[in-house]
């Protein structure tokens, strides 16, 4: 299934670097239609205006954490299909478990490479 | 032998309140009825079976280990007060937080340089064809990879800070506790140690607060003209 990089995306981490990382990474992809937001909160009220394909959050943020994000987005019967994936560095499986039963399309841990977000990409909307 | 006999055997050879108490016995004697042993030992024996009567064996060893408790924390307040637990309180905690701070900072100043070049490079990967564009496109994705270091590093230090601040508290905790045991002094006048070797030179980095940049070495370096 071809995948339109045309497409919106939203990437959330309250930590700016990281979202200059990965804008550049989607970049690379040809994914150019980027949007940040730094925090749970701000991605929910964004994705409620806005018309996203797919969205790539950190967890570990405040006072929305990626979690209770998902959660809203999965409560939301306008979001609820909507691609997640969650890019963080917290890697125990009850996290990995926490996030699957919350509706997480893919879970990315960081450090992580260019390579495997492109791959879960391509999974989560080939999917979708 | 009598109890008098042997009271007046021990005063030859001893001191003169022995003496005196000696003459007071045989007053007591001399004014008295002579008295059987058994009946003194009898007498003992009560008075000892009142005293053990006033506390009981588990109040003996409660007694006990109370006293041990009370050496237990002098000697506690000892140590602490040779540890200078003040030192870490005041000094030691706070220099490793400003430093893990001062690593957070300047890694995360040394990733905005690094990434501000590397957009310049995917700017000029796009810009070329071919094998020169896929070979710098192939080196910047290595470079933003490699740059996600710095979140994963600042969130470690955040987990060592907050453990810091966790024992810093518990020391603030000891210091409240057994304050008035322990001696700040001592900490205060080494806060700012005079170098006696080639060591105490020796201190690596300086915060950027305590630091002097090249224009105050400049104006230094300046002043022995």
């Amino acid at each position: 299934m071809a995948i339109d990089k045309s497409m919106n995306v939203l990437i959330v981490d309250d930590y700016k670097t990281m979202l200059r990382i990965i804008r550049n990474l989607l970049k690379q992809i040809e994914f150019n239609n980027v949007e940040e937001a730094t925090d749970g909160a701000e991605a929910l009220s964004k994705l409620r205006s806005g018309n996203f394909g797919l969205v790539i959050s950190d967890w570990n943020m405040a006072p929305m954490t990626g979690l209770q994000l998902l959660q809203e987005v999965r409560a939301d019967a306008k979001l609820k299909q909507m691609p997640f994936i969650m890019i963080t560095a917290e890697s125990k499986t009850e996290n990995v478990v926490a996030a699957k039963q919350a509706g997480v399309s893919n879970y990315i841990v960081k450090p992580f490479n260019a390579e495997t977000l492109k791959d879960k990409i391509e999974k989560v909307l080939g999917h979708a | 032998m009598h109890e008098a006999g042997r009271y007046q055997t021990r005063t030859k050879s001893g001191s003169a309140g022995e003496d005196a108490l000696a003459e007071r016995l045989a007053d007591v004697r001399n004014r008295q009825p002579a008295q059987d042993t058994d009946a003194i030992a009898e007498v003992v024996r009560a008075v000892l079976t009142t005293m053990s009567g006033d506390l009981s064996a588990k109040e003996t060893s409660l007694l006990t280990e109370v006293e041990e408790l009370g050496r237990t924390i002098a000697s506690a307040k000892a140590e602490i007060a040779a540890l200078r637990v003040d030192d870490i309180k005041e000094r030691d905690i706070p220099f490793a937080t400003d430093e893990l701070d001062a690593i957070v900072a300047h890694t995360a100043s040394a990733t905005h340089h690094i990434l501000e070049s590397c957009e310049t490079l995917d700017a000029v990967a796009n810009s070329v064809t071919g094998e020169a564009s896929m070979k710098l496109q192939a080196a910047t994705t290595q470079i933003y990879e490699a740059c996600s270091f710095q979140d994963i590093t600042g969130q470690r230090i955040t987990k060592v800070v907050t453990t810091l601040k966790a024992i810093e508290a518990k020391v603030a905790q000891i210091v409240a506790t057994f304050g008035s045991h322990i001696n700040v002094s001592a900490a205060a006048s080494e806060a700012n140690p005079v170098p006696t070797s080639e060591d105490d030179l020796l201190n690596g980095p300086q915060l950027p607060a305590h630091a002097m940049d090249q224009s105050d070495i400049d104006k230094l370096l300046a002043s022995f003209d």
